[in-house]
């Protein structure tokens, strides 16, 4: 026992460090996503005839791929084809943030449609322009209801980002199969990543409660009153 | 002759959704001061024609004119014009995720690009204007029925329109809140305010219209000063309407 939670102890440190590249990849992803997604959604909703059309083909591509499958056309195929040198990492954060955008815009889309055309229509008869209603209006509301559906997001991207081993990004899983490659004990080791990944979980799904909570309106969207 | 200055023009307007045909050539003045009220059963057409004037629906053709720049076919951006064409919705249609004030000073700060605290302080007098001060930074959700529909007359008050449309402004409300609504109504037509009103308070329309347009399938079936359209309709359709309107609730000739 002793001996085990001495090797936990002593590769912690290492593994540890791959959280910092585990939340870089997640939280640069999901913002990533965030951005796409929600002119993706927005696109979807108000943008004239083909755009529609082209964004729900663009969805229909991305949510059809797996995820491994999806890293290593661009790790192996996409960007050495392009000539582009990037790192791991950056490869990872840019197919999980394309990946991400997909459902993003959908959890987006469907909020701005719940709003119902009334709001739209108040604010145009104002004399607002489409943009400025979709930004002042639509957007303010509809990011509210998404919070819930959205929060989604983090557990399902953290999680995912383990796939990324595959291509060698040196997060929590990578370091941690290094370490069991030198140490021959899979479980302890193994176990201290699962660990890592559901502090990380906890940690993230607190802090969008917190932001949930601080954006409430009274009896607006899905709030408690 | 009436010589006050004619404020907005409707010409042969008609609208079509797929084959039914909604609008089927509707033409009015409209001059300083005016109170027009549209009565008629549902599916005439009516909030098809104030969403018309506003070019929240595009009608298929006939012109619109603003005083004497035409809405339709403008080279103008239409949001000049709706800057103008202030609009009181059935559903109140408050932004939900903004206090009362908010809601009546967001389009001063976007729209007209006033400075926050100008904004406010207009905001602030629009909702004095309809009894709300108090109710300032309470959320729509907070709101009752008949005080929304009030943030939301200040809010259109607020851009200072040359003329109000008001689409069945009472309609979402029990009659104790619709009493708090038509108030603010009448004392705004009083004081001057051109205003369009789609709605069945005949006791509204007969105490300050000073013409009652009755809309029959699209068209305008008859038109006139209350006195004369309640008393004395010209056509059998008008009054069996009237009638309808007075068994639902009572004499609306002698109402007020």
């Amino acid at each position: 026992m002793t001996d085990t939670l001495q090797l936990i102890a002593s590769n912690l440190p290492f593994i540890l460090k791959g959280s910092l590249v585990t939340l870089r990849l997640v939280f640069s992803a999901l913002g990533l996503g965030f951005i796409l997604g929600l002119f993706l959604a927005v696109g979807q909703v108000y943008a004239p005839k083909p755009f529609p059309r082209i964004i729900s083909l663009y969805v229909w591509f991305f949510r059809g791929i797996p995820n491994l499958v999806l890293l290593f056309l661009f790790y192996f195929g996409l960007f050495p084809l392009l000539g582009l040198d990037f790192t791991p990492l950056m490869i990872a954060i840019i197919a999980f943030g394309l990946r991400s955008s997909a459902y993003q815009s959908q959890i987006f889309r469907g909020c701005i449609r719940s709003l119902g055309s009334g709001q739209m229509m108040a604010a145009r008869s104002l004399g607002m322009t489409n943009i400025q209603a979709i930004k002042s209006i639509i957007l303010p509301q509809a990011l509210r209801i998404a919070i819930p559906g959205w929060s989604n997001e983090y557990p399902i991207l953290l999680t995912d980002s383990a796939v990324s081993y595959a291509i060698g990004v040196m997060e929590i899983l990578t370091r941690g199969s290094l370490t069991v490659s030198r140490t021959y004990q899979p479980m302890p080791i193994y176990l201290t990543c699962a660990v890592i990944f559901i502090l990380l979980n906890y940690g993230g799904m607190k802090i969008l409660h917190h932001v949930e909570n601080r954006v409430r309106i009274p009896g607006f969207g899905n709030t408690e009153m | 002759m009436d010589n006050r200055e004619i404020i907005l023009t409707v010409d042969d307007i008609h609208k079509k959704y797929g084959n039914t045909e909604v609008l089927r050539g509707i033409s009015f003045e409209v001059r300083k001061g005016d109170t027009k009220v549209f009565i008629g059963s549902s599916g005439t057409g009516k909030s098809t024609l104030l969403r018309c004037i506003n070019q929240l629906t595009i009608p298929d053709s006939g012109k619109i004119w603003l005083h004497d720049e035409e809405v339709t076919h403008s080279q103008k951006s239409i949001n000049y014009f709706r800057q103008k064409i202030g609009m009181v919705f059935q559903n109140f249609n408050l932004f939900d995720h903004l206090s009362a004030v908010r809601n009546v000073e967001i389009a001063l700060i976007k729209v007209r690009k006033m400075p926050k605290k100008e904004a406010r302080e207009k905001a602030m007098e629009e909702l004095r204007r309809v009894g709300l001060e108090p109710q300032a930074n309470l959320y729509p959700a907070e709101l009752s029925g008949g005080q929304a529909q009030r943030v939301s007359i200040a809010r259109a008050l607020a851009m200072e329109p040359d003329i109000m449309l008001f689409d069945e402004p009472t309609s979402a409300l029990d009659p104790e809140l619709t009493g708090e609504v038509l108030a603010v109504m009448k004392d705004l037509s009083k004081n001057g305010m051109t205003m369009l009103v789609v709605t069945h308070e005949m006791g509204f329309a007969c105490s300050v219209a000073n013409e009652i347009i009755f809309m029959e399938q699209g068209k305008i079936l008859e038109s006139g000063p209350p006195e004369q359209l309640v008393r004395n309709p010209r056509y059998d359709r008008t009054k069996q309407f009237l009638f309808k309107l007075g068994e639902l609730y009572g004499d609306i000739g002698r109402s007020q």
